[in-house]
């Protein structure tokens, strides 16, 4: 039974993430975090560091760390069988149509309405993990922001848009500063 | 139709070239297509250049995971049915093989003071990727100047964030505008010569 729900879920999660990566990000928080509570808020947000941080897409990443956390290895192995199965007939299929009529221009305008939806989906999706980290987890008021966070979010974020720093090289940074300040101040 | 020991010889290039990309590209779909590039149209001239860029916009355009997505076209390019199998189960195992690992470790590891330490500032250092994505993808949606990808934006963002609207519903709504723009520039320009 957990089986099944497992491979529905992430079965969703592979049919409606449109635009790979980031796209299902909000899906994946809809389902295991929203839906289920397979995950805590701050345990999602860890599994998005964690699957930043190794190879392989964040949808099937998400499938294995989910599925062996709920079910154990054969649960990992349902979620991810849920979350490939979407692709491997639509795009057998698109494939097969795409080489018979050369013509997307439907499917073209399809996509080109759902992307600016898709960025909203992921801007809202990054916005709660940002809230959770401003307010380290609780509610929105002054006294709980953690100033750590905020400074190191700022500094990233400059990071990455002004220099271009690697994303992996600024989340090892981020890590290694929360790390040390967190052993000084032996909080 | 080949000889069997050959098919299998392909398969099995095919299987474990998959397998060594996936396990080795940090970065999501776009940086696993150009490895893919590099190996199948460069290296072993499987498929054609032009053929590639159209694997990666259909793989880039249709549900579920880019890397996925494109491992299955270039499978069924390659070696039929057989192939998609092999290109498939090439990309996936490297992932389910390290987050198995971590996830056995994490429920160990997570409770230990530095290791949340460090993960909680990661967790900004994500929040700031994330954020650094949308910023991106949102300057090139206001660059198309389109009031109805805008407003599409908009109402998916507040949709979302503040009515807590299920995610499947906006994802099909905005679909469902883009097939009704399609239906109607096709009344438009009048039917097809």
């Amino acid at each position: 039974m957990i089986y099944l729900r497992l491979f529905w879920s992430f079965l969703q999660i592979g049919l409606f993430s449109i635009g790979g990566g980031y796209a299902a990000m909000p899906l994946i928080q809809a389902q295991v975090v929203d839906g289920y509570a397979w995950l805590s808020l701050n345990e999602f947000v860890d599994l998005i560091t964690i699957a930043e941080m190794t190879p392989g897409p964040i949808a099937v990443n998400a499938a294995t760390f989910v599925g062996l956390r709920i079910a154990g290895f054969g649960g990992a192995v349902v979620a991810t069988l849920g979350c490939i199965t979407p692709s491997l007939f639509l795009v057998s299929l698109l494939s097969y149509v795409y080489r018979r009529y050369k013509n997307l221009r439907v499917l073209q305008s399809v996509l080109s309405s759902l992307r600016p939806a898709v960025v909203a989906l992921i801007a809202s999706a990054g916005l709660t993990i940002l809230l959770k980290v401003v307010f380290n987890g609780q509610a929105m008021a002054f006294a709980s922001i953690d100033w750590v966070g905020v400074g190191l979010f700022a500094a990233a974020l400059t990071a990455l848009r002004r220099f271009k720093w690697s994303p992996i090289l600024v989340m090892s940074l981020c890590g290694a500063v929360g790390l040390a300040l967190g052993v000084l101040t032996g909080s | 139709m080949k000889k069997l020991p050959e098919k299998c010889r392909l398969l099995a290039k095919l299987f474990f070239t998959m397998l060594y990309i996936s396990a080795f590209t940090f970065g999501g779909g776009f940086v696993i297509i150009t490895f893919m590039k590099r190996k199948f149209v460069d290296e072993f001239h499987w498929i054609d250049e032009q053929e590639m860029l159209d694997m990666t916009a259909l793989a880039q355009s249709s549900p579920g995971a880019i890397a996925v997505n494109a491992a299955i076209l270039v499978g069924w390019r390659v070696a039929g049915f057989a192939g998609m199998a092999a290109a498939v189960l090439g990309t996936v195992i490297p992932p389910v093989a390290i987050l198995s690992v971590i996830s056995l470790g994490y429920a160990a590891f997570a409770s230990n003071r530095y290791v949340a330490l460090t993960l909680k500032g990661m967790q900004a250092g994500v929040a700031a990727v994330i954020l650094d994505v949308v910023w991106s993808l949102g300057a090139k949606e206001l660059k198309t100047k389109s009031p109805i990808h805008l407003f599409i934006m908009a109402a998916a963002f507040i949709a979302t964030f503040c009515f807590g609207i299920n995610v499947i519903f906006i994802i099909l709504a905005a679909g469902m505008v883009g097939i009704g723009l399609a239906m109607g520039q096709k009344k438009r320009e009048g039917p097809e010569k």
